[in-house]
């Protein structure tokens, strides 16, 4: 989608710069986005601090400073489900591991061949990846499921990684594709009149070449399988086997009014793995959403 | 724009590899197809694979105890009847024709706002966009019953001037409203792709506008939003595709149940309570496929629609 900036900013910003009037145009708009984004970072920031709080005080206060640090919302909070919350924050991790390890492999094999190579039916295929994309989970769930219970796969990782090794997240697949479409042909052609078959071709130079497009696959996929609630509500349904999101469910739907605070603080757990990621990968996830269109 | 390249994107490989030797060709073919062996492996096990069981699902009746019996059309016939199914259907549309246009409007404005060369734009940027990144997380759908609990946030903030609120999330009425509001919160995505367009757009046009004396609404209304149409046509089918799957924040508000009166039973969540709450596999894969033809339906008509607004410049 974006091939090069023609135009840098509309004309009307020069004068704005210069003038008295524009400038303290220019201080309105930032009062006003700044006000705007307080708003909007204001119930996160809520949460955060609520989780310092007692739980009375979450329900009377809107302010962020707590009145009494209370950090044993965390310790409270650490324990309150049947395991530690590093038990599900562990199977979370292993979920999304394998999910990265074979998003990153699948996708970009299949990437290499959509993007390089010439085969039979390649536009049809194409096309067919690209229909996948749009393709909701909720209607392939029940048979899914029919197939993974027959597999006696109900209550492992594997219906939640084993997929991503076949490259069934199409988006990635065409993110990649965009990405190698781009690369100069130069090398790999080199690198085949000298004799280079098409897995040198495609470990040795293809892939070094896309690291900015695997690093964006691997920040999204990281952040959407740590989000995904659907899949591992319906495949984990022992709580040796929950999730963070599907301990946070169970968390939420047993807590009465007097433990928010511990929840709030396990909710703030869940979300900064997210954050960190947001923070360390600011870079790639703005050009991924740009090049591709998809949050 | 994207869109466009996508349709044609396929071909322009070929003139670009002057290989002539067929055995070369075929070896190519060889490696293609080695390639792509996962990706087929899982396009015929894990999607078409499915997608056609569940059409013969649909025609059944199956608990997942014993065989599937077949039924014909009885689970499309009970659709018909079914009073829970209606109101999931009309909660979704709701949801998506309210929150959609809406949460697109912000992105847009938002994003007008900082392209006219607003200093700080990265860091204004990732703060509007870190909402779409949490939004469909438990996490924020936990917070979210809280903001608009009885004794939330919002209230709390009203009681300051003297407004006494409802308990949004568990009042029929308003229930909806609040993960309406949630869907907007997240206009992030739409408003990072919007900026990238913007960048686009040739100078040109403005250069003449200018000198022509032209007003900057009217710059707007006759420049920047036909050149945009694409990029908003692009944003419209991906955040209804979105929009229509929603899931997690209604399950969470409403601890699974699809209430208060069903008023967030959405279509994803009742097929979800008929499949995986009582294990009417046959009904929720009739489900699953009406929901399939909705949504296919709906990108084709935005397809069919696009002719008559999206204007392709070059």
């Amino acid at each position: 989608m974006v091939t090069d900036s023609r135009r840098s900013t509309p004309s009307t910003a020069g004068d704005v710069r210069t003038t008295p009037r524009g400038h303290l145009r220019r201080a309105l708009i930032h009062a006003g986005l700044i006000g705007f984004g307080l708003v909007m970072l204001y119930p996160l920031l809520w949460m955060v601090s609520s989780s310092f709080k007692p739980t009375e005080e979450i329900f009377r206060e809107p302010g962020l400073i707590p009145s009494t640090f209370t950090p044993s919302n965390y310790s409270d909070g650490w324990t309150a489900l049947q395991h530690p919350f590093h038990h599900y924050m562990i199977n979370s991790l292993i979920v999304v591991a394998g999910a990265v390890v074979g998003n990153l492999l699948a996708c970009s094999m299949a990437a290499y061949a959509f993007a390089r190579l010439e085969f039979r039916g390649k536009k049809l295929f194409f096309a067919i990846m690209l229909m996948t994309i749009m393709l909701p989970i909720h209607v392939v769930i029940v048979p899914q499921y029919i197939l993974f219970a027959g597999l006696d796969w109900i209550n492992t990782f594997y219906p939640l990684i084993v997929p991503k090794l076949l490259a069934t997240d199409a988006f990635f697949v065409f993110l990649m594709v965009q990405f190698i479409r781009g690369l100069p042909r130069d090398l790999d052609e080199a690198a085949r009149i000298d004799g280079c078959g098409h897995a040198r071709i495609f470990l040795r130079i293809i892939l070094p070449l896309s690291m900015p497009a695997l690093a964006t696959t691997a920040i999204f996929t990281f952040i959407w399988t740590w989000n995904d609630f659907f899949g591992q509500l319906i495949f984990l349904t022992d709580p040796d086997m929950y999730t963070v999101p599907v301990a946070l469910r169970t968390f939420v739907d047993s807590t009465s009014q007097t433990s928010w605070g511990p929840l709030f603080a396990m909710s703030a757990v869940a979300l900064g793995p997210i954050f960190g990621f947001f923070l360390a990968g600011q870079r790639y996830l703005v050009k991924g959403i740009a090049t591709t269109g998809i949050k | 724009m994207l869109l466009r390249r996508d349709r044609t994107g396929a071909a322009d490989t070929e003139s670009a590899a002057p290989v002539h030797n067929r055995s070369i060709r075929r070896r190519d073919s060889l490696a293609a197809y080695a390639f792509l062996a996962p990706w087929f492996l899982g396009l015929f096990c894990i999607t078409i694979g499915p997608i056609l069981a569940s059409l013969y699902f649909s025609f059944t009746d199956y608990s997942l105890i014993g065989d599937p019996q077949w039924v014909g059309l009885d689970n499309y016939r009970e659709m018909l009847g079914d009073a829970r199914l209606h109101s999931a259907l009309k909660v979704t549309f709701t949801y998506v024709f309210v929150s959609v246009p809406l949460q697109l409007a912000m992105a847009l404005a938002l994003a007008m706002v900082l392209d006219r060369g607003v200093r700080g734009l990265p860091i204004y940027r990732s703060v509007y966009y870190l909402p779409s990144l949490l939004g469909a997380s438990v996490a924020i759908a936990i917070l979210w019953r809280r903001v608009f609990g009885a004794n939330g946030l919002i209230n709390q903030v009203l009681a300051f001037f003297g407004i006494q609120g409802e308990g949004w999330v568990s009042h029929p009425d308003y229930a909806l409203g609040t993960l309406i509001v949630l869907n907007v919160w997240t206009f992030g995505a739409p408003m990072v792709i919007f900026l990238a367009g913007l960048r686009q757009l040739p100078a040109m046009y403005y250069e003449a506008a200018s000198v022509d004396g032209a007003s900057p609404v009217r710059r707007f209304w006759t420049i920047t939003l036909p050149l945009l149409t694409p990029i908003i046509f692009f944003n419209l089918v991906l955040q209804m595709i979105n929009a229509f799957q929603t899931f997690t924040q209604a399950f969470i508000v409403s601890s699974g149940s699809g209430g208060p009166s069903d008023s967030t039973l959405f279509y994803t969540l009742y097929l979800y309570q008929q499949g995986f709450g009582s294990f009417d596999m046959g009904y929720a894969s009739a489900m699953a496929w009406l929901l399939l033809l909705i949504i296919a339906g709906f990108t084709a008509v935005n397809f069919f629609a696009a002719k008559y607004w999206v204007f392709y410049g070059d």
